[in-house]
């Protein structure tokens, strides 16, 4: 039976749901906590170390205890907040943590077995023997946990919004509305986030006889204010939408949730957005939380914060008890038995630790004729699965009033939500009259205002929201937007400490502080005894604060106890560090639309169709895709690539070369720059020929190879690997602009503008021959590493021969969107001489084969041009050059550095593995190993194994035998030449 | 994540840019009369300031322009944003409450006001 | 002088049971400063602590101070992954890495502290053939190096750890991964509790709250440290102070060829049991494992600016996440929890500094950037040997300062990229 206050709720609307087996009914605004507190459920789960029965105590984000398993299959979601779940039709829920059942939880016996784990009990135990440690932890794992990941792809999926604004708004209580309507009356761009469903924050909870704001109840002045700000153009309203994080610079995140608008079982549906908000400024009105009292058996079910009781009895409509009592140490809670008074509900006593009760609220409920204990404490509870009866005495004095009361409305104060506050980097001051941290300087563009900012009652929330507001948006002139409004002023009692209730007993009791991960004032006392002063040591030792509420309910507390344990001032205990998320984020939500899959761009050449085409198997590049091979019908891998291998030596392969990067480089002094970043001599490098170079770091470490073209007198076409493209730009724009200003040198990357197509073999020059039929082919008039700028079908390209595989070789760079017509065009006039399309591993085997090297796998980042044998590009007549300073130091002058070498195994038959080790002798294990193989591959072209490998010493070593010890075997090799085909030059330059 | 005012773009989001590090370090002019240690001094030893830092960051998705960067490390304060080959601009940061460099607001794991 | 009665067993905790836990000792004392100690180490995280107590188990020198800015373990120690393993590319990497995980495998006896150290096997898993290419170099050399390694393809990755995506058709396929057994995680704050008990049990003072201001040398010699609570001398001073080394290192006029990064990490709600091994993929930086209590512990890769304010950006988080929830969709619909920013130290060669300097008595401890919980018995073990003898252990030798100039790096970075 709902009571008639109600006003969250849509009456007419009821809404079917099933928690732990069983079928209940809730309305339409109802959260799965109303629901099921409405339906007289209290029990909602067992806790992490002793499964001890628990309730629900809080209405919000801060529940420690209502955590449920939310749907099934692949639509289940561990470790939801029932306070937060909102109710929708067919919603499932489980309790977690139990077993076998939420009644019978065989776990429980841990309740019995507590006086063993005290905290950090483990780090005292299973140590012996050390090998059971694997054991003991197989256990401690199951024991642990809480709910249960899913076991299927997620159904649904997520977006990410990206938002700028003048003004952000969080929460919208009355201050929230207010400084919304101030905002937007100062023409800003105002986005109002609320965490709820429903806006109005502390205007949720509040009855609507008393309070008022004007002459109006707070729920008619949020709904006129609401009006006003939905007509508005300027101002953005959502709910469901937390914020948790405050970052650099006004940058804030925020996670909607749709859960409640999708509905059931709905795939592929958006179910969570995440928004990224850039704000000039940000106005924090995120309300306070309040505090559990720290007293023996106080996590009972039935034991709830009193603001939250009123929230469920004044909104929801749920009647929670009938024996109740309050117990407090300040003047909010008895607004809470004013609220069940209204609802014709007694309350059996309200005990407080005071002696001096002097506000306004106890006189209304004194005259009320409410019985009040005043300088009492409630010592202890009782009742397994909900409360039976508390226990009153007077503090000194040992006379305890034992009686029966089915719910226990609690408060121990109010903690300002100053997480967002503190995340963007403002301090707090702890105010010593109501105990609590509130916000102090801001280090960013940020005020708070309302409860947030420690003012708790109406009167002064609007007051302060009135001017704050507007002195914050007030850029120059003071101009006072919105309405004056105005309430009753309430004089409040003072508040007085109770860290700890009946502190004597301490270590006799569970006083819980965080109640999910079972800490207790015990466990606090222990942890200092032992030595852990700092409030981070006692936060990590006993896990207060580490649950998955964060500690909203239980850190100040803590600090509470501590300081009473050890008379320190909380101000000089601090506080821990208030961590984002505010609440937890779905992982799902952070990936956003990339949740399946994710992003990085996948680049593709002018031909890549025809590679798909063709059967190519792809290989990942950076971020490129190329061919990695071309399997025939029914072929291996190794098949594929000796035919292409073959093929290509033999008589014609064509590649797609259109990955390597292109830098196209004008103006007065290229020579000058490329003289500067290369290791050899540019500046005798006539018009129309070629030039191979090798681009170190200052380190003298190879980082780039590459062959650069003279296009004209002041314009070269510069290639890079297909990796490095990227860096090698960036660095290049990089000594142009911060080192070398003087030189006037244009880069422009024209990678994607160009396909490339690559021809070798002996047979390349009947292909370019036919394509351009009017041009000289010969080596005489193009020469081996010179270029020339023809015409294909009145479409200019750039020719080069150059060579990648020590045939003869000629590379066609054609505009893009010509690049897949002369592909096709190559093969048609190709297939007399057998053209072979080959891929990156036919490609490395004909490079390999002429000792050819590849930078990033004959290079690591630790190889000099000279460790690879190329001394001769290494010019010793330039002054200076990159990289050059290094090459003389004194490592790197070193005569047993690793150098490049050719490796023979004696068995041709056996392709050795790269990254295989190199060894002289083998030896017990650490085996002293002198190099490794780099690349290794089988020649079809010499009918054996060949292999490059980088070893100690190496160019003096040709002929030495070295040993490669695999896992099963080893194989004997032969340092060589790393020049296994045409050592003279003698196809490359036919 | 910080907004940065590129000098040729406007004010951008942090993601469009790249850090290059601790600026004004010019390459020697001289590298063949410079020991191994001077060499090692321009090539790896840094300031690694914790506090004011000046920096080079390039719109490395934008523009594509490098310029130099006065920032806070403390705080990831951004203090000044200048163009290659001016002279940095002087500057105070936010004044250290303690030696090693913790200012007093907007830096570490601090949450409350210190005394 | 408190003399701890007894060690922690479980014969302890019953009897402590009786009397309600109200007499266990404190695990360390809050000392008294003396004027002048044999050694003092800046820095009490991990490897500080370690170092002291390793200077006064094998060394025999006990008159130390471990002097910390904040509370002992808050540093990087206290918000790492918790990855241990030793399967580096280099000799010299691996040799004192290894050193290290074999310290590992018996610190909760020799501590009498449950560190937990959970031989969980670590994976580090190839996307693409550069990346196969190069985990099979590390493979054979850590085989060659005595360091347990496997390889495993891809239906063995799949075996090993059933809740990864191998599905051929991602953008960042399993292609296989190396596998160390041996490795593994710990509780990363009983680390530092349980040298830190040790230490002090050996008479070592931990001094918390004690920020270093100043190095105090004389011809060349180093003779103490100014603090915030005074003055303290001794000849001997050991830098450990991670994010903060250059910091401390220019008090003494040093530069070191540091730069301090921010470093993101992350975990989740606790789940029961849902991955039983560590997995790290280096080319889309994202690091997973599960602690004991169920958390999903997700590392990030450090953000691309120097800065010591301990937060970085969102984006660098966001990729990982993305790697995270492609290489295991299941995580998809869990939830982070707690995020938090670590300042890591980074050598231009990715290896760590474990040095003698130019001042007599000054040595430096640091560089350790994002690796460096997993090496703290080892760090410890070496240094304590350096800052005692005043010269390197034959494992911490080839980490030497000098190594920028003469050019002689560990390069743990691995080729960035292949470049074909």
């Amino acid at each position: 039976m709902r009571l008639q206050n109600n006003k969250n709720l849509n009456q007419t609307k009821k809404i079917g749901f099933t928690f732990d087996g069983k079928k209940y009914y809730g309305l339409e605004g109802d959260t799965l906590a109303s629901a099921l507190l409405s339906n007289s459920v209290h029990l909602f789960g067992r806790s992490f170390k002793y499964h001890r029965p628990r309730g629900i105590i809080s209405a919000g984000c801060e529940e420690p205890n209502g955590i449920v398993q939310l749907e099934v299959n692949e639509f289940t979601e561990p470790n939801r907040r029932a306070t937060e779940v909102v109710l929708y039709e067919g919603l499932v829920a489980k309790s977690q943590n139990r077993w076998p059942s939420l009644n019978y939880d065989l776990g429980a016996i841990n309740d019995l077995l507590s006086p063993f784990f005290p905290a950090g009990f483990y780090y005292k135990t299973f140590m012996w023997p050390p090998k059971f440690w694997k054991t003991y932890e197989y256990f401690i794992r199951r024991a642990a946990g809480l709910g249960h990941a899913p076991k299927k792809d997620d159904p649904h999926k997520y977006e990410h919004y990206h938002y700028h604004c003048d003004t952000l708004i969080v929460g919208s209580g009355v201050s929230g509305l207010y400084a919304a309507k101030i905002a937007a009356a100062k023409n800003l761009k105002v986005l109002l986030v609320e965490q709820e469903d429903q806006v109005g924050g502390a205007i949720l909870s509040s009855n609507d006889y008393e309070n008022k704001i004007n002459t109006n109840s707070q729920t008619e002045w949020k709904k006129t204010i609401l009006d006003e700000l939905n007509n508005l153009q300027n101002v953005k309203i959502i709910t469901s939408t937390t914020l948790f994080a405050y970052m650099h610079y006004n940058y804030l995140l925020a996670i909607q949730d749709l859960q409640p608008n999708i509905g059931k079982d709905k795939k592929n549906s958006v179910r969570q957005i995440i928004w990224k908000i850039r704000a000039k400024k940000v106005i924090l009105a995120t309300g306070s939380i309040e505090r559990p009292l720290t007293f023996n058996n106080n996590d009972r079910p039935g034991i709830m914060l009193a603001n939250s009781a009123s929230k469920y009895l004044n909104g929801y409509g749920v009647n929670l008890g009938e024996k109740i009592v309050i117990f407090t140490n300040n003047d909010s809670a008895y607004q809470t038995a004013i609220d069940f008074h209204h609802n014709n509900i007694d309350i059996t006593a309200v005990v407080d630790v005071r002696n001096n009760i002097e506000g306004d609220l106890p006189k209304i409920v004194k005259k009320l004729g409410i019985k009040i204990y005043s300088g009492s404490i409630i010592s202890n509870t009782t009742g397994r699965r909900k409360i039976k009866t508390a226990h009153i005495k007077k503090i000194n004095d040992n006379n305890v009033e034992i009686i029966n009361c089915d719910l226990l409305c609690m408060s121990g104060g109010w903690s300002p939500t100053v997480h967002l506050f503190t995340q963007s980097r403002g301090k707090l001051k702890f105010r010593d009259e109501d105990s609590c941290f509130v916000p102090d300087q801001a280090h960013q563009k940020t005020i708070s205002i309302g409860a947030c900012n420690g003012t708790f009652d109406l009167k002064n929330i609007l007051k302060e929201t009135y001017t704050s507001v507007n002195d914050f948006l007030n850029e120059e002139e003071k101009i006072l937007d919105g309405e004056l409004y105005d309430a009753e002023r309430i004089n409040i009692g003072k508040q007085e400490n109770a860290w700890i209730v009946n502190k004597e007993n301490i270590s006799k009791s569970k006083m819980f502080v965080d109640f999910q991960n079972d800490v207790t004032a015990k466990d606090i006392k222990t942890a200092l005894s032992e030595g852990f002063r700092s409030i981070e040591h006692v936060k990590r030792y006993t896990t207060n604060g580490m649950a998955t509420d964060q500690g909203k309910t239980s850190n100040v507390n803590a600090l509470g106890i501590i300081s009473e344990l050890t008379g320190q001032d909380i101000s000089h205990l601090g506080t821990t560090t208030f961590r984002l998320p505010y609440t937890p984020v779905t992982f799902g939500a952070m990936a956003g639309r990339f949740v399946k899959e994710f992003f990085d761009i996948e680049r593709k050449t002018p031909m890549h169709s025809w590679h798909v085409n063709n059967n190519a198997l792809f290989e990942d590049v950076g971020q490129w895709k190329r061919s990695w091979y071309y399997p025939k019908k029914n072929e291996t891998m190794d098949e594929a690539v000796n035919r292409e291998v073959k093929a290509t030596r033999d008589s014609l392969g064509i590649l797609d070369a259109s990955t390597l990067g292109k830098i196209d480089l004008k103006g007065r002094d290229v020579s000058e720059f490329l003289n500067r970043i290369y290791t050899n001599a540019w500046s005798k490098l006539a018009v129309g020929k070629c030039r191979y170079g090798i681009m170190l770091g200052d380190d003298g470490m190879v980082i780039d190879d590459g062959v650069t073209t003279r296009l004209g007198d002041h314009h070269y076409l510069m290639t890079t690997t297909t990796g490095n493209a990227a860096s090698v730009m960036s660095k290049l724009e990089d000594w142009l602009q911060t080192e070398w200003p003087e030189l006037e040198v244009y880069l422009t990357s024209v990678t994607e503008q160009f396909g490339t197509i690559s021809l070798n073999g002996p047979n390349s020059r009947k292909i370019v021959e036919l394509l351009f039929p009017d041009q000289d082919f010969s080596s005489e008039t193009f020469p081996h590493m010179s270029f020339k700028n023809l015409e294909i079908d009145k479409v200019s390209c750039r020719v080069m021969r150059i060579s990648f595989t020590g045939e003869i070789c000629y590379e066609i760079n054609i505009p893009a969107s010509y690049a897949l017509s002369l592909w096709n065009k190559c093969i048609e006039l190709g297939k007399n001489f057998n053209i072979t399309p080959y891929g990156t591993e036919a490609m490395h085997v004909l490079r390999a084969e002429k000792g050819y090297i590849i930078v990033g796998q004959e290079t690591d980042g630790s190889v000099t041009p000279v460790d690879l044998d190329m001394n001769w590009i290494v010019s010793k007549k330039k002054y200076d050059f990159i990289g050059k300073r290094a090459l003389i130091r004194s490592d790197t002058v070193k005569e047993d550095r690793k150098q490049l070498v050719g490796i023979l195994t004696v068995d041709p038959s056996i392709v050795l593995e790269e990254g295989s080790q190199l060894v002289e002798v083998e030896t017990s294990l650490p085996m002293p190993m002198v190099g490794h193989i780099t690349s290794s591959y089988y020649s079809p072209n010499l009918g054996r194994s060949i292999a490059l490998a980088l070893v100690k010493s190496g160019t003096k070593k040709k002929g030495v035998k070295l040993i490669v010890p695999t896992v099963n075997t080893s194989v004997e090799v032969e340092i060589t030449n790393p020049v296994f085909i045409d050592p003279k030059n003698e196809r490359l330059l036919a | 994540m910080l907004l940065i005012n590129c000098p040729y773009c406007g004010e951008r989001e942090q993601e469009e840019f790249t850090c290059g590090g601790e600026a004004h370090i010019e390459r020697p002019k001289n590298p063949p009369d410079l020991s191994d240690d001077q060499w090692a001094d321009y090539l790896f030893l840094r300031q690694n300031t914790k506090g004011l830092q000046y920096e080079r960051w390039n719109h490395s998705f934008g523009c594509r322009q490098w310029f130099n960067v006065a920032r806070n490390t403390a705080t990831d304060e951004i203090l000044a944003i200048y163009k290659i080959g001016e002279k940095p601009p002087p500057l105070e940061s936010n004044e250290p409450l303690t030696p090693s460099g913790e200012p007093h607001i907007g830096s570490g794991n601090f949450s409350t006001s210190k005394k | 002088m408190i003399k701890r009665s007894k060690k922690y067993s479980v014969f302890s905790l019953v009897k402590n049971a009786m009397s309600y836990h109200e007499n266990w000792q404190p695990a360390w004392r809050n000392p008294e400063i003396k004027k002048e100690y044999d050694a003092i180490i800046v820095g009490g995280g991990g490897h500080g602590l370690t170092t002291a107590f390793y200077l006064a188990k094998n060394h025999g020198i006990k008159n130390i101070a471990v002097v910390e800015k904040g509370w002992i373990g808050g540093g990087n120690t206290g918000r790492n992954t918790t990855i241990i393993r030793s399967n580096y590319l280099w000799d010299q990497s691996a040799a004192i890495y290894d050193h290290a995980l074999k310290l590992w495998e018996g610190m909760s006896q020799e501590l009498n502290y449950n560190v937990m150290f959970s031989q969980r096997g670590v994976m580090n898993v190839a996307h693409n053939l550069h990346d196969v290419r190069e985990l099979k170099r590390r493979w054979h050399a850590n085989r060659l190096n005595g360091i347990d390694c496997e390889w495993l393809n891809t239906e063995e990755v799949k075996k090993f750890c059933p809740v990864i995506n191998t599905s051929p058709n991602i953008r960042y396929p399993v292609l296989g991964a190396t596998l160390q057994r041996r490795a593994g995680t710990a509780r990363h704050d009983a680390v530092a509790w349980g040298y830190a008990r040790a230490a002090d049990e050996m008479g070592v003072d931990i001094i918390q709250n004690c920020e270093v201001t100043g190095i105090n040398m004389s011809n060349g010699n180093v003779t103490g440290i100014e603090t915030s609570k005074g003055i303290i001398n001794s000849k001997k001073i050991g830098i450990v102070a991670a994010g903060h080394s250059s910091v401390i290192a220019k008090m003494a006029g040093i530069k070191l060829p540091l730069e301090s990064r921010p470093l993101q990490a992350l975990v989740s709600e606790p789940v029961k049991p849902v991955i039983d091994t560590v997995v790290m993929s280096n080319t889309i930086h994202a690091y997973v494992s599960q602690s004991d209590k169920g958390e999903l512990v997700i590392g990030a890769g450090t953000d691309g600016y120097n800065s010591y304010s301990q937060r970085g950006g969102f984006n660098i988080v966001e990729d990982t996440i993305m790697a995270i929830v492609e290489l295991f969709p299941l995580f998809s619909r869990m939830k982070m929890l707690r995020h938090w920013g670590g300042i890591v130290d980074i050598c231009p060669d990715a290896s760590p500094i474990i040095s003698k300097t130019h001042v007599n008595g000054l040595y430096f401890n640091c560089g350790w950037g994002t690796g460096g919980f997993k090496a703290t018995p080892g760090s410890g073990w070496v240094f304590a040997h350096t800052i005692a003898n005043d010269q390197p252990h034959a494992l911490n030798a080839p980490f030497s300062i000098n190594r920028f100039s003469s050019g002689e790096l560990v390069d743990e970075h691995g080729a960035a990229a292949v470049a074909h």
